[in-house]
């Protein structure tokens, strides 16, 4: 057993400090045991979210000595030994307190998104039959367990506060694995650009870096989705097919 | 007068786990107005975490499979103490739930040839019959039904919890619950109220359950007045980590054993085949061999002896670490990596059915189980008991007053079936949902006492005033660490009622603890208000193990070690709260199986 020296943001909304604290580490500990450990012995009102403990609800995102990561899976022994900790809030989202901060846009924003509408079902008994190798490509998407981690380090929300304009990488892969959806049937790529923002996204990965699930945000849904999108705008032909079937469409562009 | 804020539904919903959430979707679907309560952000329920698969008799991968079977597999399962009229639905409409969630978006793993939804083994069940994601399952079911039910008009108040229902005369109206993020009271008037609040695992202090699980639905119920059976019956599964201690209770998979694992003493002996129950026999392989095809869907073989029912492995586990052939930190070994033995690209193989237990192993234990044995122990993991519910309706003994999941008692009778909880959130979900909607159609609404809300509040709020008295921690970790040995897996009369008095004790310490700080998103605050719930749940299961006296399913006695076929057979164990406040024990005889689910139980223990 050691001990482990912390520094916590503590405080309520605008206002906030960072406060020292100890605490007694074992083999394998996790940051967010050490955590729970100086609530229960020294700051019985420090706020945090947890359920899991295991890397699968994405509540604990927190910033551990500046980088975005799971509290749950980040053991102790990962961290340079003898240098004290620091554990602070998200920084894309407005603050709570604490370590909690308020991710309600993250939900707003994804109810905006056109939801899943699937084609007829292939048997009467309502059963579709899809390969494994077309759903392996949605199925990459659906691990993401929403810990907005990706949100949290993606500059055009956490410096450029464009929340209202776009969407961000979570929500790109939410969006992605409906569009790859093999049984999907509708049309997101306008909504994409104009209400999503994809234009947005400049590809520089750093959003790929910080996922815990290991999608690669960027490179599978992101560009891809960007395609789509090009495909549909700018592509010249397509362009003026939509000219002659639809004359509301074409004013948007 | 304490401010609150007031809402107005017809149909009030607590909790936002797959029961919840199917239960919102339903009464939505009815064009009534609903309301979604739920302790934690949307979507991070405890379904989330739930992990190899959910149960129905799709027949996908092996066509001999019906509901028939599944019904009889489920009732053997549960020692014939389950609701027999619960488990026949279930088994019947499992399918088109599953069916349901594809249309919804549900991305399950597919068969190699048809294309269908694929289905893997799992103890107790005798035909491969869990539809899964990998070993993420309980994340494609509760996001399905989060990102439909996001769209079907339903208002989520999630970091809400509720404090306490309310009630007007018998019936149910409303809750008062208070925001987590903020401190602030609201009343949710409601013509009927849904309760999927899961379980009560956090009563004990080795669980693979999270801070939710302090049992609040079993604990507003019962202040209602609605009756809790079966709270004697908690599901210890076999396999949680048991190093480092940090993460001790985190699950692993029965899926691991699903996919060929096997577990091992510290002799490198295979124990489970050195006892293998009656009721078993004939359907449990006797050699190794036989076992492995098995897992490897022969059709021909039977199920290897690790996969028997959670109950059995959980004490052949305590047995062998009793006896001195445990691993070096009191459990013993889980072993996948062995099958390189028999399949070529074993590595790959593992990695891609068991994505999240090679990456949980791998980040917590420094174990990679591609190559490496798991250390592995019985954990606090299923409350089969719960609020007592009408069959077909959902409904409790409270008018208006449902409850479906987790928190319901009947389906799983003395212990569970892997799988058998996903498909019971959809399928019992789906009818409470759809019953409170015609409650509320029918009864139209009752009156709020505002009295009732002001006391509720002001209870809730003392800790928070209160100054220099304990904090709820320490009480709570008493509490899980007493019920853990004395109410655990092995119980004995005597240790039991010792419990008793110490939750007598904890009662009247939790009555003075105080929450320093302020409203604002305040776990000590929030643990000192849970805490009641965790002791009035503790209380039941303590007094309920000592009303069985017998052994069944995940109860066992050590000063009863034997089922008792003559009369406990017959019985369901109730708690409730007597007139004069205080908890209530007493047995309710089953009601007799018709003939025609007889005959299906009795063809299929041949
Ligand atoms: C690690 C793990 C793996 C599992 N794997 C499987 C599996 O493979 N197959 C299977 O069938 N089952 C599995 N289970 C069991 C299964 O996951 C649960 O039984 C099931 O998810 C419970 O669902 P529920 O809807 O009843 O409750 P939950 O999903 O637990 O939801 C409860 C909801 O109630 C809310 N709530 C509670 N109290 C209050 C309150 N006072 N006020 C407001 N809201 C409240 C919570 O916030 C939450 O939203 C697993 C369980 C665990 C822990
Ligand atoms: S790649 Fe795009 S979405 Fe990802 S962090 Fe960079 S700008 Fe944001
Ligand atoms: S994509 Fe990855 S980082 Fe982003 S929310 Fe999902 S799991 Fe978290
Ligand atoms: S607590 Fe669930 S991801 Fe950390």
């Amino acid at each position: 057993m050691s001990e482990a020296r912390f520094k916590i943001w503590r405080g309520e909304g605008e206002e906030g400090r960072f406060e020292e604290y100890s605490a007694q580490i074992d083999e394998g500990m996790v940051v967010l045991d050490a955590v729970h450990q100086i609530q229960a012995e020294k700051a019985p009102d420090l706020a945090c979210r947890w359920n899991c403990k295991a890397g699968k609800c994405g509540s604990c995102s927190a910033e551990i000595n500046g980088m975005p990561k799971l509290m749950c899976m980040t053991r102790m022994d990962q961290l340079p030994e003898g240098e004290t900790i620091t554990i602070e809030p998200m920084k894309a989202f407005p603050h709570i307190r604490d370590l909690v901060t308020d991710v309600s846009w993250n939900y707003r924003a994804k109810k905006k998104i056109k939801k899943f509408k699937p084609r007829a079902p292939d048997t009467e008994d309502g059963s579709w039959s899809m390969s494994q190798d077309d759903v392996d490509r949605v199925q990459e998407f659906r691990k993401c367990i929403e810990c907005f981690l990706c949100q949290d380090v993606c500059h055009v929300l956490r410096e450029h506060d464009k929340h209202e304009e776009f969407a961000g990488p979570q929500l790109m892969v939410y969006t992605a694995a409906l569009e790859m959806h093999p049984l999907d049937v509708e049309d997101r790529r306008e909504d994409l650009k104009e209400e999503q923002g994809i234009g947005y996204c400049n590809i520089t990965k750093c959003c790929t870096k910080v996922c815990p699930e290991e999608i690669t945000i960027t490179d599978n849904a992101i560009i891809p989705l960007k395609e789509r999108v090009v495909d549909k705008f700018y592509d010249p032909i397509g362009k003026l097919l939509k000219i002659f079937s639809s004359a509301d469409d074409s004013s948007k562009e | 007068m304490a401010q609150y804020e007031k809402f107005d539904y017809d149909v009030l919903v607590i909790g936002a786990g797959g029961a919840g959430l199917r239960a919102a979707i339903e009464a939505s679907a009815a064009n009534v107005s609903v309301g979604l309560i739920c302790k934690s952000l949307l979507g991070k329920a405890h379904t989330v975490m739930a992990e190899g698969g959910m149960a129905a008799a799709m027949a996908n991968v092996d066509e001999r499979d019906n509901w028939k079977v599944h019904f009889a597999d489920t009732m053997r399962g549960g020692q014939y103490i389950n609701n027999y009229r619960m488990a026949q639905l279930h088994a019947q409409e499992a399918p088109s739930r599953v069916r349901e969630l594809e249309e919804w978006g549900a991305v399950f793993d597919r068969t190699k040839d048809s294309g269908l939804i694929s289905q893997r083994n799992f103890g107790g069940h005798k035909f491969p019959r869990l539809a899964h994601v990998g070993d993420r399952t309980g994340l494609e079911l509760i996001r399905t039904l989060q990102d439909h039910g996001i769209h079907q008009g339903i208002e989520v108040h999630m970091e809400h919890t509720v404090a306490s229902l309310l009630k007007d005369g018998d019936r149910v109206t409303g809750a008062v619950a208070y925001d987590r993020e903020r401190g602030r009271f609201k009343l949710f008037q409601a013509k009927a109220v849904v309760l999927a609040t899961g379980g009560t695992g956090r009563a004990f202090k080795i669980t693979s359950n999270s801070w939710e699980y302090t049992g609040d639905g079993h604990a507003l119920a019962y202040e209602a007045g609605a009756d809790l059976i079966d709270m004697e019956c908690i599901q210890f599964h076999p396999t949680g980590m048991v190093w480092p201690l940090s993460v001790r209770g985190i699950l692993v998979t029965e899926g691991v054993r699903g996919e060929g694992g096997i577990l091992r003493n510290s002799e490198g002996k295979r124990f489970m085949f050195d006892d293998i129950p009656d009721l078993y026999k004939h359907q449990t392989a006797d050699n190794e061999e036989e076992g492995w095809r098995y897992t490897q869907n022969d059709r021909e073989a039977r199920r290897p002896p690790e996969l028997l029912t959670r109950d059995h492995v959980a004490r052949c586990i305590m047995r062998e670490v009793r006896d001195g052939r445990g691993s070096p930190h009191g459990g013993v070994y889980l072993d996948i990596a062995w099958i390189k033995e028999r399949l070529p690209n074993a590595e790959e193989h593992i990695k891609r059915k068991l994505p999240s237990m090679y990456h949980q192993f791998k980040q917590l234990a420094n174990v990679d189980i591609t190559k490496e044995v798991m250390e592995v122990g019985p954990t606090t993991h299923y409350t089969m008991g719960g609020i007592k519910v009408d069959a077909d309706s959902q409904m409790s003994a409270v008018p208006g007053l449902f409850a479906a999941g987790e928190c319901a008692a009947g389906l799983h009778g003395a212990n569970r079936l892997g799988g058998n909880s996903l498909s019971d959130l959809v399928v019992f979900g789906k009818r409470a949902g759809e019953y409170a909607a015609n409650f509320a159609q029918e009864k139209g609404s009752g009156t709020v006492d505002e009295g009732q809300v002001e006391q509720v509040i002001n209870r809730a709020l003392a800790p928070l005033g209160r100054e220099g008295g304990e904090l709820p921690y320490a009480i709570q970790a008493e509490l899980q660490e007493k019920m853990q040995d004395l109410v655990g897996i092995v119980r004995r009369e005597e240790e039991m009622q010792q419990v008793l008095g110490i939750v007598a004790e904890l009662k009247e310490r939790a009555a003075h603890v105080s929450a320093p700080g302020n409203r604002e998103y305040n776990p000590g605050w929030h643990t000192a208000i849970d805490l009641d719930n965790l002791l009035t749940v503790s209380e039941a299961i303590a007094l309920s193990a000592i009303e069985r006296k017998e052994s069944r399913g995940g109860h066992f006695r050590e000063d009863y070690p034997d089922k008792d076929a003559a009369h406990f057979a017959n019985v369901n164990v109730r708690v409730r709260k007597g007139e004069d406040g205080r908890m209530q024990v007493d047995q309710v005889p089953m009601a007799e199986l018709p003939e025609d689910l007889q005959a299906i139980i009795d063809e299929e223990s041949k």
